[in-house]
């Protein structure tokens, strides 16, 4: 297939100074949830740990999946001393937990900066442990990833474990990128209701990352992937490595964005346009349905993004598309020009998009636009509300399952909740 | 390194923020790492502050390790001061920071900003939260109040005739535990003595304030973990005595009362007289009859724990088995307080190391911090917070201090409610046939969704993860047993079979009989 051109008459521009956004360890919290017998060892310092507490919030659990081998004094003396270090942790804590089948060694900020070579760590306990545990690495560290990135950089190291599907093999649809076990599965009746099958009549689709790390699916030169999360570059580059195509096409946020993110998949299989209707046509209708109170709500109000998740540009696209936003501002901490070509063609002409970020000089731009609404991380939410602004959480944007037909509404709803809540309030 | 599944405490400079928060017109720029922002969260999310905490962060990425950091660093620090125009600043690095050197202090430094600059060393890979928050404290108390010093060996003259003595108060900070309301309570109490505040510190001081602080004629130090290090060298340096009782509980609070009236040369007894305190009352009260010798473990920072087990074992007829502290600093404290009860005493900042201990003493009652809340939700036993590290419902919209005499009130509220009431629980024996009022119908007002209580049992059981010590292998229960077992109250049942258990498995008896039950129980309860 041709490469798609899209226009675009955004203006795009980039902005450097203190960026108030997580790293990419914040990923642990939802990609552990994902893959139910990984765990995830942070090798760095005790603001590791506590960023990852904070992060979950209330999400405490007896043992979670997750956990920190602080880096002490002694560590940074010797790297020989580290590595006997980090072998004597991980072996601690795979006595405790039998149940796991894949460790990530997941490196920070102090490992990279001192050097500590996790992916010769990752080969030695893998040598080791192998075939009980699988261990492999990734850096979450801030220095080299911002929130979202987290989950690319987890899933890029994932790409080389995956099996081989030889040339001749059948085509298959590879869904890339974390979705709610419930996403997963309305996608996957989606997929069959359209006919996305192999030559035996089974499932063409297979989802990455899996639920578990021992169904991982097989890629080859027939493999064709449909990013689900407009994240996920690095993950992208090693898939093509391994000879697997991209499909171009929106993410599937909002009813319309779902609808062109299914007709990619739908285009590359040469799916007739009945049979892809007939497949397609009610749930996109019930949203569109759904969608209708929630653009009574939103309709004409001016909104603002702070950079997090990445995800910003493909919401301000389905906000102004769908609901009939007006958008302000739309802050994303990195912006992927390929994988968001789709996106930024429908964006409304003229839209801000800002690359990057300087907090201060952001937060004196929206308090001079004075938005209806802020999407913004949580160490400015409260701040602005304070200060008279109607704020959204981003981070809940990363939590809640929002991909899909079925959730275009609710993704909306998050978006008119506040505004309703600060006409409720009288006192 | 160290395997840790959560933590007590935030690093150090988590720490500094706390008091660059809690200060007025200071700002902190904190050479770290793209990421490091994530604390901001703290104190807009868990404190719900309604502005951002007076921070700068550098957030180097990798593409600026390769670059100038240092360049970076004192970019970030002419803008703050210029954006924010602070009366002081204080400069740092956080972990990463650390690592690459850029030396904070010499770089803002060479700026010669018109404004004081202090520096902060916080060893990131051997310190944590709350020494970073003493050694902050510590280092703009004197950088600020330095100059005012005395000459060495100085004596504080008497007080002229007639005139009211000052104090300062020191250790409340952003983000501390009840700390807000804690000051209002103290507040009170010293006005009822008669003794005028010179300054509050950190929490709502300017630089200008701390300035000012030698001008008092002694200290109270609230919070000895934020605030000690300050306290001892104001002691020194302007011969300010410090009153070290820490007025959490009744018999505390008259204590302090009686040390502040001392120093000031007041009467203590409108102070005393003032006090309505219904804890005391209450805890004569027959209905509180039940409390008598109730099992309680006890963990937290320092100050906060040896005062839950004095007030536990002096104000409510507790059994204190356990007190435990993740302040090392303040590990000898904790040995002698839990020496003087007979308790174990467990230092360590390690949770699962914490839960262990609270599966292997069966206590009745948890006095922690969140995490032992969950540890007790998880192993069924009743809990009340008393001790940072703090969570969202730890900031309360009621006044509820910990400290004085309304903060003894809370506590008695606080640690009873969890427990079953006298009456209820006498009601329970004699039900416990009942149809609908059994051992396995919920808690009526937990409604319909409630779990059993022998659900919640067998999953303590299963989370508990404890290898069964001192057991090669099970013994066996006789069905009569079973049934005379089921005839004890199901909050209690649990603990039975495990003692009974334990019993047999030390006598190595293979069956489990009624009468292995009754001697275990002798045993025990001996």
């Amino acid at each position: 297939m041709s490469a798609v051109v899209h226009r675009t008459d955004v203006r795009i521009s980039a902005e450097r100074g203190q960026r108030e956004v997580f790293c990419g360890l914040t990923g642990i919290i939802w990609l552990h949830r994902k893959i139910q017998d990984a765990f995830f060892l942070v090798v760095g310092s005790r603001t590791c740990a506590h960023l990852i507490q904070s992060a979950a919030g209330v999400m405490i659990f007896a043992e979670p999946r997750f956990a920190t081998a602080i880096i002490d004094e002694r560590d940074l003396a010797g790297l020989a001393d580290a590595n006997e270090e980090l072998d004597r942790v991980v072996n601690q804590l795979l006595a405790r937990r039998p149940d796991i089948k894949l460790l990530f060694l997941v490196g920070s900020c102090p490992s990279e900066v001192i050097k500590l070579d996790l992916s010769r760590a990752a080969l030695r306990l893998s040598a080791r442990f192998s075939p009980q545990v699988r261990v492999l690495n990734y850096s979450g560290s801030g220095i080299e990833t911002t929130f979202t990135q987290g989950e690319d950089a987890c899933l890029a190291s994932l790409v080389p474990s995956l099996p081989v599907k030889s040339a001749d093999a059948a085509a298959n649809l590879l869904i890339v990128g974390a979705l709610a076990d419930v996403v997963e599965d309305q996608m996957r009746r989606l997929f069959d209701d359209m006919g996305l099958v192999d030559d035996k009549d089974r499932s063409a689709v297979d989802f990455f990352p899996p639920r578990r790390s021992t169904e991982l699916p097989a890629i080859g030169p027939n493999t064709r992937y449909l990013l689900a999360q407009p994240f996920l570059a690095d993950t992208a580059r090693a898939l093509e490595e391994r000879g697997a195509k991209r499909i171009d096409a929106t993410f599937p946020l909002g009813a319309e964005g779902t609808l062109r993110w299914l007709q990619g998949a739908a285009s590359a299989w040469h799916v007739d346009e009945a049979r892809f209707r007939r497949a397609t046509q009610p749930a996109y209708e019930r949203a569109q349905r759904a969608l209708v109170r929630y653009r009574e709500q939103l309709a004409g109000k001016r909104i603002f993004f702070f950079p997090d998740s990445q995800l910003e540009v493909p919401l301000a696209r389905f906000l102004a598309n769908e609901l009939c936003m007006e958008l302000v501002e739309v802050g994303t901490p990195f912006l992927h020009r390929a994988h968001l070509a789709a996106e930024l063609a429908l964006l409304p002409p003229g839209t801000s998009v800002v690359e990057g970020q300087h907090v201060d000089k952001q937060l004196d731009r929206c308090y001079a636009a004075k938005p209806d609404l802020v999407v913004c991380g949580l160490g400015l939410a409260n701040p602005l509300e304070a200060n008279g602004l109607s704020t959204k959480w981003s981070i809940e944007l990363v939590f809640t399952p929002i991909q899909g037909f079925n959730q275009a509404a609710d993704l909306a709803e998050l978006f008119a909740r506040p505004l309703v809540r600060r006409t409720r309030l009288v006192a | 390194m160290q395997l840790t599944v959560w933590t007590y405490e935030g690093p150090p400079h988590v720490g500094a923020m706390r008091i660059a928060t809690a200060l007025k017109n200071v700002h902190y720029v904190l050479h770290a790492p793209q990421g490091d922002t994530y604390a901001d969260l703290l104190f807009t999310m868990i404190e719900r502050l309604p502005r951002r905490p007076p921070v700068t962060y550098t957030t180097f990425q990798a593409r600026d390790l390769g670059g100038d950091t240092a360049g970076l660093f004192q970019g970030a620090v002419s803008e703050a001061y210029e954006r924010f125009k602070p009366e002081a600043m204080l400069v740092g690095a956080s972990c990463t920071a650390e690592l690459i050197q850029d030396d904070p202090g010499g770089l803002s430094r060479a700026l010669h900003l018109p404004i004081p600059v202090v520096p902060l060393e916080l060893p990131s890979y051997q310190k944590k939260e709350n020494w970073g928050a003493a050694e902050t404290f510590y280092q703009i108390v004197r950088t600020m109040a330095g100059p005012q010093a005395p000459p060495p060996g100085f004596k504080r003259p008497p007080r002229e005739p007639g005139t009211r003595a000052s104090c300062n108060i020191l250790g409340p900070t952003a983000l501390g535990f009840r700390h807000r309301d804690d000051l209002r309570a103290i507040t009170q109490l010293l006005g009822q003595l008669g003794v005028d505040i010179n300054v509050v510190a950190p929490l709502g001081a300017t630089p200008g304030d701390l300035s000012r602080l030698g001008e008092a004629d002694f200290n109270v130090l609230l919070y000895p973990e934020t605030g000690a290090q300050a306290a001892q060298w104001l002691s020194r340096i302007f011969d300010q005595p410090t009153v070290k009782t820490i007025p959490i509980g009744l018999s505390a609070t008259r204590e302090f009362i009686a040390e502040v009236a001392q120093l000031a040369g007041t009467d203590p007894a409108p102070a005393l007289q003032g006090a309505p305190s219904h804890s005391s009352w209450y805890s004569h009260s027959v209905d509180s009859t039940y409390l008598t010798g109730k099992r309680v473990f006890v963990f937290g920072d320092a100050t906060h724990a040896i005062a839950a087990a004095r007030i536990a074992r002096e104000e409510l007829g507790f059994t204190v088995v356990g007190i435990g502290t993740y302040s090392r600093e303040f590990a000898r404290e904790v040995r002698a307080a839990a020496e003087a009860c007979g308790a174990v005493a467990l230092i360590t900042d390690d949770y699962l190391e914490v839960e262990a201990k609270v599966a292997e003493l069966q206590p009745e009652l948890v006095l922690g911090t969140q995490m032992e809340r969950h540890i007790a939700k998880r192993l069924g036993i009743p809990c009340a917070v008393i001790s940072a590290p703090v969570h969202v419902q730890d900031f309360p919209a009621r006044y509820s201090p910990q400290m004085g005499f309304e903060g003894a009130n809370v506590i008695f509220d606080t640690w009873v409610h969890p427990l079953m009431m006298g009456l209820e629980e006498h009601l329970l024996t004699m039900f416990r046939g009942d149809f609908e009022f059994n051992d396995a119908a919920p808690a009526s007002h937990l409604g319909s969704t409630a779990p059993t209580p022998q659900a919640s049992l067998a999953s303590a059981a299963e989370t508990s993860r404890e290898p069964t010590q001192g057991s090669p292998r099970e013994s066996l229960w006789a069905p009569e047993a079973e049934k005379e077992l089921g005839k004890i109250p199901f909050f209690v049942r649990g603990k039975a079979r495990r003692n009974t258990e334990r019993f047999a498995a030390e006598k190595s008896l293979e069956l489990i009989t009624v009468e292995t039950l009754y001697d275990a129980k002798a045993h025990y309860s001996r």
